[in-house]
């Protein structure tokens, strides 16, 4: 991709997640900031690509290592998500 | 080695990964969409690593699923274990291992740059590619080093006091302004001393941007922090032409921009002079240059605000960042059910910089099974206090401080508050009346007529209460 699509899609996405985090009801903003971190982790693809690569032992290191972090959030990030999210109950009727 | 593209395939299924990241904050707009939501945000991140080892991985997929298990182990585990009071200290060091791995990345595909598809056979990286890498490493190290003083000093390893260095303006603005004249340079030098003085720096800027920032501004910071480890994913999605991380980097980017617009206006402070930090340095200059008058208050006991509470017909409650620190809301929960046996109509007031980061103490308050359809948000509860017979605030102070409406020079003058003093009773409950909110100013709601203060350790006093209310 050319770096003008590139940075279109860009444009378009930061006005798509301006108008969807306004929707966000402020009482779910803390799992909110845990689920945009764990998203944020999808760099791991990135890490991927190094851990994967050859051509250089200290790349592929530091892409290993990049990968390991980046799940710590993924897994993480999604599990505490979940967690609070379940927590959040409407009123039992009676 | 030849240039590296990706298929067809491989960027629509980026793309779907994308929008089903979007597809995940969407969700958030209820509690009821929520969960599923955040499983549409699941299957989107696999679609991402699958397509990823598919296209690049099969070699090292050993060392690589070792990887994933050793880190996605370690995040479950602490995502199980942690306290829900410790979200926001679980929050910042999040962003600082998404601040490091962009670091990581940056540099992996500096070292190897034909693997990204972003250097010719000789090794030249292209100069755009060069830009994007720098910016992706300086904002990475910024966010790693900003998240670790922001955990540090939220998990209390470090005072939540601002510190103050002299001349840290120019410092600062110094070292800003180097790190883009070097990535101006870069593109024209790619040794490694370049790359690395920039990442050098960065670390160093992170670190002094956060240190004048005091413990009441956090909220802020946590956002703020939010929204750069987006920016760093986006960046590198720049540099990888992917277009699930550059979808995802945009999102997290204005989501965490727009929470620390909301904490700001929340407590009326401009975005600058979070930054430029030291937000209560000195409480003794306000509060102690003038002589202190005393003023006459009135304590009450647990079963005064018990029999008081019981014969209201609406019931406010106003929680605060101290409920939390004394673990009441459990036993506050209990209160509020009890009083609904009683006929009570029973309410949560929630102000958005209570607690330690954006909607912190709703996801306090569920945990303790108040449902959510109770729990009301400042603008959308403000008008029922003039019917309310009870205001009972636990645990906040600032938040209910009429000086906000009437007192020009009063620091937390302008920001939005509770009306508390609209309410036909408004019990508090305090430690002592010695302390002070984080503003470190004094509250006339104290001494208002209709104020009963109940002095006690937060939950020993509900626990107090419940028990006059079981009788």
């Amino acid at each position: 991709m050319d770096f003008i699509s590139i940075l279109s899609v860009f444009v378009m996405a930061c006005f798509v997640g301006y108008y969807v985090v306004w929707s966000v009801t402020p009482a779910l903003h803390t799992p909110l900031m845990a689920v945009t971190n764990a998203i944020s982790s999808v760099i791991v693809v990135g890490a991927l690509v190094a851990g994967a690569a050859e051509g250089s032992v200290v790349s592929k290191w530091l892409g290993l290592l990049a990968v390991v972090l980046a799940s710590v959030n993924i897994f993480g990030g999604f599990a505490v998500t979940e967690r609070m999210l379940a927590m959040y109950k409407k009123k039992e009727k009676k | 080695m030849e240039h590296v593209t990706t298929p067809p395939w491989a960027m629509l299924a980026y793309l779907v990964a994308g929008v089903l990241f979007i597809m995940a904050l969407r969700g958030l707009s209820s509690p009821a969409t929520s969960r599923a939501g955040n499983r549409y945000g699941m299957i989107g991140m696999t679609i991402a690593m699958v397509t990823t080892l598919l296209t690049h991985g099969l070699a090292s997929l050993p060392e690589i699923a070792g990887a994933i298990a050793i880190g996605g182990g370690l995040g479950f585990v602490t995502a199980r274990r942690i306290k829900m009071t410790d979200m926001p200290q679980l929050v910042a060091a999040f962003h600082s291992l998404v601040g490091m791995a962009a670091v990581l990345v940056g540099l992996a595909a500096y070292l190897n740059p034909i693997a990204f598809g972003i250097a010719g056979p000789d090794g030249v990286i292209e100069v755009q590619s060069r830009i994007e890498m720098g910016l992706g490493i300086a904002i990475g190290a910024i966010t790693f080093s900003g998240s670790v003083i922001a955990f540090l000093k939220l998990n209390g390893n470090m005072s939540g006091a601002p510190i103050m260095l002299p001349g840290r303006h120019a410092i600062n603005l110094g070292t800003l302004v180097a790190i883009l004249g070097l990535v101006a340079y870069f593109t024209q030098d790619q040794a490694p001393w370049v790359i690395a003085v920039i990442t050098a720096l960065s670390f160093a800027i992170g670190f002094l941007l956060i240190i004048p920032i005091g413990g009441a501004d956090m909220p802020v910071v946590v956002s703020m922090l939010n929204s750069y480890s987006g920016w760093a994913a986006a960046a590198m999605g720049f540099t990888l032409h992917n277009t699930a991380m550059i979808i995802t980097g945009a999102l997290v980017g204005s989501s965490g921009a727009i929470l620390s617009y909301i904490m700001c206006k929340a407590m009326n402070r401009s975005f600058i002079s979070v930054i430029a930090g030291g937000f209560g340095a000195a409480p003794e200059a306000a509060a102690g240059g003038a002589a202190k008058v005393q003023r006459p208050w009135k304590r009450g006991a647990a079963e005064d605000a018990a029999y008081l509470m019981k014969e209201a017909e609406n019931v406010i409650i106003i929680p605060g960042y101290g409920m939390a620190v004394a673990q009441a809301q459990h036993v506050l929960r209990e209160m509020g059910d009890l009083l609904k046996k009683e006929g009570v109509n029973v309410k949560y007031a929630i102000h958005p910089v209570a607690g330690r980061m954006p909607g912190h103490m709703n996801v306090l308050l569920a945990e303790a099974n108040v449902p959510y359809d109770e729990v009301f948000e400042l603008e959308d509860i403000n008008g029922e206090f003039a019917q309310a017979d009870v205001a009972f605030i636990i645990g906040a102070n600032d938040v209910v401080n009429p000086a906000a409406k009437t007192d020009k020079s009063s620091p937390i003058y302008g920001m939005p508050v509770f009306d508390v003093d609209k309410a036909k009773t408004v019990m508090f409950i305090k430690r002592s009346m010695g302390g002070v909110g984080y503003a470190g100013v004094d509250n006339d709601v104290f001494y208002m007529d209709q104020t009963m203060m109940l002095l006690a350790d937060a939950k020993k006093m509900v626990e107090d209460i419940n028990k006059a209310l079981a009788h």
